[in-house]
């Protein structure tokens, strides 16, 4: 049953193909960067493919927890950009790809995955249990799997409600939304734990899958933010769109920066504070030689930067503003995640050379060609959505 | 109404209401294109895009609450540099006495606390004139058909383009359903805060005698009869109790014999001075590090009796016969380890300094002693 006043005036345009080649080219410079880093050293390699990948799951699984917040929420502001993030959502999907070179080069990334290494240490062996090359590989899987049904039952059941403006689907999708947020808090924290803190298989901090949950989310709505207002700007979407939701974006990205902020230094200051070994090494690592400044920096990319550019109330209606500030938090997450990973590959100093930078490129051109890829069958608008029009006129 | 004095001069302003929104909008775009200032909208729920035509500029709030936060930080920041590395400084779990970690949540805390509470202040006293709770408008028909079914627009008559007749034909013209002129209220002109009334003022005083005689008297009367008083019976010793536990009636029990408490040195030579004198060599080398730890125990242990420079002139104002100097003939032909003795058993009226000083800083005094007897009774080829 289609009711008269919930038609919006929507036409699907596609999207420029110059974006397609500028992907593409990314792609296969980055693609061929990777190859050569490969070649001439592929521990090296493997660390900042690690890092990519990472970073991928980061916006991919951000972006569903954002769609479930909405519905879970019943918010009405982001439902006219919902659909880029079920497009930036499908990121997901390319982890299956990224994960078998890394799992193959798995000996040179994680200490825990020498058995004879774990023999000879008493901590190892009693956490043997759960970090051996068996259960990893599984709990992979399990992850994977459990991201592709959400990923697959948020989207079709979103897509089906184009045609058939069916006003249950949204609550279908509120009930999948229900489900999927402990599935995403487990998963996400196990996710975190296996892939970023076994790296030092030693350590532990019973904050870390909050830390990477906070970055993640920071990363999804950067790419969010920066996508969905080009794309308002060239006209894409639909008319009515405008400063006013771009400011619950802003304030989105403002929030989760303080709340980055917030869980980064919980666990800095309590590791610090109660002075123990076993725990106070992973920041010793991170403050030695060059890496010290690496760490002081991250306090300015990711935390001083974006509250600066984002505190002022017009400023979170300014789209400039908003687009640099979303393209800054996405590159302080990559910053993030270096800075978690790298030390652990070289422990002395910051490693950067052309290695570093091949492989950002090919992750962007990566996602760019994604992007381009899964949104040119659909609407870019959830046109059948019953909360659309209210979405339209949302006013602070 | 009959408090309203509905005069001219007492005039608050004049209000018009409207019952369809659409007619707001052509008003508030007319009176912004006039330039009138001092006027306002009022409805029963948001209408959207009419602060947007009203021209309303952002609310200075928001500085207001930077800086309050920011005064939060630095107030913050003092509290915790000087309580915790100036005025008392601790040690705690070896951390620098400024440890700015530790001080973050503190600083956190106030900034958040001074900005909240800061900005609800201001916004209170300053922007709704608190204590005052009245407006003019309270309590009149032209609130009350605002906040049911009509729209209203209102301006002061305090807008240097306010004049009456104008005003209301610009309403007339617009199609206002009903207009409405609003006088002060005679409360509202006559309004004096209650800070300053006698009987206030008086309340609170009677208030603060009374909170105050009764916290004195429970924490000075009260908790010494029972049954409050169970915090002074506890099981231990007070200063010169005998204790009825152990047979000797003492509270302190003694090592037993044979044994050295654990981080303490044996030492061989008690009542052996002149043993000791020969046997006991300074392990330290007069570096200036040493020096300084020297000077430092000196001028805290010794220098309240032996005097700074350790020529007996003690400070201590005759409470505590004088020391003789130190640099006497026979203390300057002592060997360290003679001078050692005395600080680790005594000598007359001293006490042993065995449990104030660690066996480097004694040797570290002993340094610093020497280094004063050097300099007091200098010789020929010291000055050249």
């Amino acid at each position: 049953m289609i009711q008269e006043n919930l038609v919006i005036n929507y036409q699907r345009k596609p999207l420029p193909e110059k974006l397609f080649k500028v992907g593409l080219l990314l792609l296969v410079v980055g693609f061929v960067g990777v190859v050569l880093a490969y070649i001439s050293n592929s521990a090296r390699a493997s660390f900042n493919l690690l890092v990519v990948f990472t970073w991928i799951a980061s916006i991919g699984v951000g972006s569903m927890f954002f769609i479930g917040i909405e519905y879970l929420t019943g918010a009405v502001w982001s439902v006219p950009f919902r659909r880029v993030a079920e497009i930036t959502a499908s990121f997901v999907l390319v982890l299956p790809i990224l994960a078998i070179p890394i799992l193959s080069s798995i000996h040179s990334l994680y200490h825990w995955s020498h058995t004879e290494a774990v023999q000879v240490d008493q901590i190892l062996k009693n956490k043997s249990a759960y970090l051996n090359q068996t259960f990893f590989i599984v709990r992979l899987i399990i992850t994977l799997l459990l991201w592709f049904l959400f990923y697959y039952l948020f989207t079709s059941i979103s897509r089906k409600q184009d045609k058939s403006f069916d006003q249950s689907l949204t609550k279908k999708n509120t009930i999948v939304s229900a489900v999927f947020m402990p599935v995403f808090a487990v998963t996400l924290t196990f996710f975190a734990i296996d892939w970023l803190m076994s790296l030092e298989p030693h350590w532990y901090s019973t904050i870390f899958g909050v830390y990477y949950f906070a970055g993640s989310f920071l990363a999804a709505l950067g790419v969010f933010t920066f996508v969905s207002i080009s794309l308002n700007e060239k006209g894409f979407l639909v008319d009515g769109l405008g400063s006013e939701h771009y400011y619950s974006m802003g304030a989105l990205i403002f929030a989760f920066t303080n709340f980055w902020a917030y869980i980064a230094f919980s666990q800095f200051m309590l590791i610090w504070y109660a002075n123990l070994p076993e725990e106070t090494f992973w920041f010793i690592n991170r403050g030695v030689g060059s890496w010290l400044y690496f760490s002081i920096g991250i306090i300015f990319v990711k935390f001083i930067v974006p509250y600066i550019l984002l505190l002022p109330q017009p400023a979170k209606m300014d789209p400039l503003r908003l687009k640099i500030a979303a393209l800054w938090v996405l590159f302080a997450h990559y910053y993030d995640l270096f800075w978690v990973v790298m030390p652990t590959y070289s422990n002395g100093g910051v490693p950067f050379g052309w290695m570093e930078l091949v492989f950002p490129v090919f992750a962007v051109g990566l996602l760019i060609v994604l992007f381009y890829i899964l949104s040119k069958n659909v609407n870019l608008v959830p046109i059948g959505d019953p909360k659309l029009k209210r979405g339209l006129e949302f006013h602070l | 109404m009959d408090n309203q004095m509905n005069t001219s001069e007492n005039l608050y302003g004049v209000g018009a209401l409207f019952k369809d929104p659409n007619k707001i909008v052509k008003v508030v775009e007319k009176l912004v294109e006039l330039g009138y200032k001092h006027w306002d909208v009022h409805s029963s729920y948001p209408l959207h895009g009419i602060p947007k035509r009203m021209r309303l500029k952002w609310s200075p709030l928001g500085y207001v609450a930077l800086i309050l936060g920011l005064t939060g930080t630095l107030t913050g920041l003092f509290l915790t540099w000087w309580t915790m590395s100036v005025d008392y400084p601790l040690t705690i779990g070896g951390k620098p006495w400024f440890s700015f970690p530790a001080f973050v949540p503190v600083l956190f805390e106030l900034t958040v606390l001074l900005a909240s509470v800061g900005t609800a202040i201001v916004m209170l006293f300053i922007i709704f004139k608190f204590p005052n709770n009245q407006h003019p408008l309270h309590d009149t028909e032209y609130m009350k058909k605002v906040s049911v079914d009509h729209f209203g627009v209102f301006i002061e008559a305090k807008d240097e383009l306010f004049e009456l007749e104008k005003v209301k034909s610009l309403f007339n013209d617009f199609g206002a359903d009903e207009i409405i002129e609003i006088a002060y209220d005679r409360n509202e002109v006559a309004f004096k805060p209650k800070v300053f009334d006698v009987k206030f003022i008086s309340f609170l005083v009677v208030i603060a005698i009374i909170t105050s005689s009764v916290a004195y008297l429970f924490n000075n009367k009260i908790l010494y009869f029972p049954p409050f008083d169970f915090m002074l019976n506890q099981f231990r010793l007070g200063p010169q109790e005998s204790s009825t536990f152990f047979a000797d009636g003492f509270g302190m029990r003694k090592p037993p014999a044979g044994t050295v408490a654990r981080n303490q040195e044996f030492y061989p030579f008690k009542n052996k001075p002149d043993e000791a004198g020969m046997k006991l060599v300074n392990p330290l080398l007069a570096t200036k590090e040493n020096l300084e730890l020297g000077r430092n125990k000196f001028n805290t242990f010794c220098s309240p009796c032996h005097g700074w420079r350790g020529e007996g002139d003690s400070r201590l104002n005759g409470q505590f016969p004088n020391p003789p100097s130190l640099h006497s003939e026979k203390v300057r032909n002592w060997t360290d380890g003679r001078i050692y003795h005395v600080i680790m058993e005594g000598q007359n009226v001293m006490p042993s300094y065995a449990s104030q000083l660690t066996e480097k800083e004694r040797w570290a005094v002993i340094l610093y002693i020497r280094s004063l007897q050097r300099a007091l009774n200098a010789k020929q080829e010291d000055i050249q």
